[in-house]
């Protein structure tokens, strides 16, 4: 498979994942708000920044707006097109990464792709917002969660298909821990937390469905919500297909399938330290985890994952596509079709 | 019922076939014989459910992604290339004309290529003046002396044909570089079926989903001496160009990968894809890159399309390239006036589907009276595509006018004029309700390998605006599936 071909599916995968979890955080953190009275802008700010850092635009963010209010922010995640991280940037590019490599996904995929995008783009996606954010994160949701379903339903098992399990499985253990991460200022720096209280217990169960895991959750801990229990799942859990730990292993699994390399052994970094993590996250505790402070353990995990998409992308894709000179498009668009 | 009386009223009463020659009426309004079983289907349909399926046409296109960009806008713009549901309908006896006509055209071509790239005896025997070969932009002196794999230049070409006012079919152009369009060919067709299922098999149309396997054919047929199964690729701009659709597509159709220049390297010679699992050898390319940008270490230098090294490669035969290099001087327009001649000279034949008259603006003579005539000619830059740079005298204003002619004065070479020809017309829904007659042209696409090829149909353009001639997709023109007939009626 041509590398660039296997770096676009790549990163096709990732930003369907990115756009679908910004649609869960913004959606849940809509919701908890109608939970809480007495908001004050201060209130507001504290709620809404530690989301906006979570994504790591802050700086980007704070270029654009002055201060952190529901509108600004969600205007900053869901519709600003300067903000290269944001649902209607993640899906323009998904679906250029997609239109790059047309010949390689399957027709199903690409028409969803192609109509999600036709749908954010619309001024109809714009009143659907108004009307109901919901519906709005509703639609882009189970777009989602449908290019998945067609994903696996219709594409060969090739090479391809792992490179696009990889960039899933890498982004959505990212925005796992980001997620996990909103409230660590609750937190004691090191060590287990104590009792919550009601609000508290509110944001953490919000942490819980911004990751579509609270019916998870609640079956095994029925509605017991604790930042130990949580994180103990949304990390440790082996079965739940958000957990750190689940998306690791998919990742390590779908690396190897890559190189045809057998667990145990590796043949180049990325499956090194896929192998490493994974490992890890199988043999430590929640208990470990909090005695080095949730906040600073969760800053490592990202900065792991980090490494393993540069190793990544040294190892199969040799040479950056991503930032391409201008001139390029310029030249693409002068050579002359005879016709039309 | 009341929807046939609509049908009737808009397609047969009030349908004005005057002063034009109608593709699907004869002059006292009847419909002709190679129509008749299509209108039988046609009448049988109400406005509401041609409606429904013009609808549900559009709305593929664009989840499909069946789009082109626009040229100069701002990034990714992409639209439909307006579809228009009414057929055009070519009979068999029709067919077999103009695919004898095409055939003569593209093998005096190639004759043509081979010849100025060796002997030039073309051109020392008088029939064509050197300096227009010579001088020619895509003219690539580089390749003087060197044998393009099987002999063959033109690999696909899209050649554009219309009919006058009599119903006579001319040759407009040529287009032996990368020609475009096939992909709405087989696209349009795909949609019709769907449309209109029952249709096919009772009217007898020939199918064109064959064209993807004869081409990869071709590709195969001129791979290097010696390489069996050869791995063949499709090098594209890139995705912001207009015709990416297309390249996508036909890789699809084909199997085969689609590269851009950044996907290859060369090495001793030899071409090869970067892939996950390292280099792998490439044979064959199509390529949808013009000439200039192919190869920045040969031309232009500024290139980013291109894989430094390649001419390297194909001049050491180890990849074959369709088009070969160096095509562009034998659709310049300026050349075109000469293919009549080619015809006659290298097969002893005369033109079977002729040219349209036309003048060289190099030629004293003819520069006089294209400058005394401005506002009567259609004058067209001799190596510009898709309807630029182009002056329609009949149709522009004075200032329009005395603009090009500044134009047209600082470089007569680059020019020829044409008599305005009043394209033949073709019932064509307008404004999604009513039936009227819009000028239209047809592109077969045909391909060259073993042996000559053109997929029964190709792309008929129509000019969606009342009056235009104008078919350019980029300057408001649709277009329609072409059905060609297993017999006349």
């Amino acid at each position: 498979m041509l590398s660039r071909v296997a770096n676009c599916l790549y990163w096709m995968a990732r930003y369907i994942e990115r756009a679908e979890n910004i649609a869960r955080i913004v959606d849940v953190n809509l919701q908890l708000l109608l939970d809480f009275r007495n908001l004050n802008d201060q209130r507001l700010a504290d709620h809404w920044m530690p989301i906006v850092q979570s994504t790591g635009d802050e700086a980007a963010f704070l270029a654009l707006h002055k201060k952190a209010t529901g509108k600004n922010v969600t205007e900053f995640l869901v519709f600003q097109l300067e903000n290269p991280n944001s649902l209607v940037s993640s899906i323009c590019q998904a679906r250029e990464n997609a239109r790059m490599v047309r010949d390689q996904i399957t027709s199903e995929i690409w028409e969803e792709l192609n109509r999600l995008y036709l749908f954010v783009r619309s001024p109809q996606a714009r009143q659907v917002w108004k009307e109901s954010p919901t519906d709005f994160f509703q639609q882009v949701k189970a777009s989602s969660l449908t290019l998945i379903g067609l994903t696996r339903a219709t594409s060969i098992r090739n090479e391809g298909w792992n490179f696009s399990e990889a960039g899933k499985f890498l982004e959505r253990a990212d925005k796992t821990s980001r997620i996990l991460d909103l409230r660590y200022h609750t937190l004691p720096e090191r060590g287990l937390p104590g009792a919550v209280s009601q609000t508290e217990a509110l944001e953490w169960s919000a942490i819980l469905r911004s990751c579509s895991a609270w019916d998870a959750y609640k079956s095994i801990h029925s509605a017991e919500v604790h930042p130990r229990l949580v994180a103990e799942f949304l990390l440790l859990n082996e079965d739940f297909p958000r957990s750190a730990r689940f998306c690791i292993k998919e990742l390590h699994h779908a690396l190897r399938r890559i190189s045809g390399v057998p667990l145990g052994r590796f043949s180049n970094e990325a499956e090194k330290l896929a192998g490493r993590l994974d490992a890890e996250l199988q043999f430590s505790t929640v208990e470990d985890i909090f005695a080095q402070g949730l906040h600073l353990y969760l800053d490592q995990f990202q900065f792991k994952l980090n490494a393993i998409g540069d190793a990544l992308f040294n190892a199969y894709f040799f040479q950056s596509f991503a930032v391409v000179d201008e001139q390029v498009y310029v030249q693409q668009e002068e050579q002359q079709q005879q016709c039309k | 019922m009341p929807g046939v009386g609509k049908f009737r009223q808009h397609m047969l009463k009030r349908y004005d076939h005057a002063g034009f020659f109608d593709e699907m009426l004869d002059k006292d309004g009847q419909v002709r014989p190679h129509y008749r079983k299509f209108r039988e289907h046609f009448k049988a349909l109400t406005p509401q459910e041609f409606d429904h399926k013009r609808h549900s046409v559009d709305v593929a296109f664009l989840r499909q992604g069946v789009t082109f960009n626009v040229y100069g806008d701002s990034a990714g713009t992409e639209k439909i290339f307006p579809f228009d549901l009414l057929p055009r309908i070519i009979p068999a006896k029709e067919w077999d004309f103009l695919e004898r006509g095409l055939t003569q055209r593209i093998t005096a071509l190639n004759l043509f290529l081979h010849d100025i790239y060796h002997e030039q005896r073309i051109l020392k025997d008088g029939v064509i003046p050197p300096h227009y070969v010579l001088s020619g932009k895509h003219f690539r002196r580089e390749f003087a002396g060197f044998n393009v794999p099987k002999d063959i230049y033109i690999h696909v070409c899209g050649t554009d044909l219309i009919r006058d006012d009599s119903g006579q079919w001319l040759v407009l152009e040529d287009n032996g570089r990368c020609p475009s369009g096939v992909s709405y060919v087989l696209e349009n067709r795909r949609a019709m079926k769907r449309s209109f299922p029952g249709m096919f098999e009772d009217i007898g149309v020939r199918p064109v989903e064959d064209y993807p396997r004869e081409l990869l054919r071709m590709l195969n047929h001129i791979a290097p001496a010696g390489v069996a199964d050869p791995p063949v690729v499709l090098l594209t701009p890139g995705a912001y160009n207009s015709a990416y659709f297309e390249h996508t597509y036909l890789a699809r159709q084909m199997g085969i990968e689609i590269v851009e220049g950044r996907d290859l390297v060369v090495r001793d010679a030899r071409v090869f894809m970067r892939t996950t699992k390292g280099l792998q050898p490439v044979h064959v390319i199509y390529r949808r890159i013009d000439d200039d940008f192919i190869d920045p270490t040969v031309f232009r230098r500024d290139s980013m399309l291109g894989v430094p090294g390649l001419v390297r490669a194909y001049r050491a035969g180890n990849v074959s390239l369709a088009n070969s290099i160096g095509t562009g001087i034998a659709d310049d327009k300026v050349m075109y006036y000469f293919v009549p001649r080619m015809i006659k000279y290298y097969l002893d034949q005369e033109p079977i589907i002729p040219n349209v008259e036309t003048y060289l603006a190099s030629e004293e003579a003819d520069k006089k009276y294209i400058l005394e005539n401005l506002n009567k000619l259609v004058v067209k830059a001799a190596n510009e595509s898709g309807g630029y740079g182009m002056l329609m005298g009949p149709k522009a204003s004075k200032e329009e006018i005395e603009a090009f002619r500044k134009q047209f004065e600082a470089d007569p070479r680059n020019y020829i004029a044409q008599p305005m020809i009043s394209l033949s017309r073709h019932p064509t829904q307008v404004d999604g309700e009513k039936f009227e007659g819009r000028h239209i042209d047809l592109r077969p696409f045909i391909l060259y390998g073993e042996k000559i090829v053109i997929v029964p149909g190709g792309l008929t353009r129509v000019a969606l605006r009342k009056g235009s001639l104008v078919v350019n997709s980029s300057q408001g023109g649709g277009s329609k599936d072409t059905w060609v007939l297993y017999g006349d009626e």
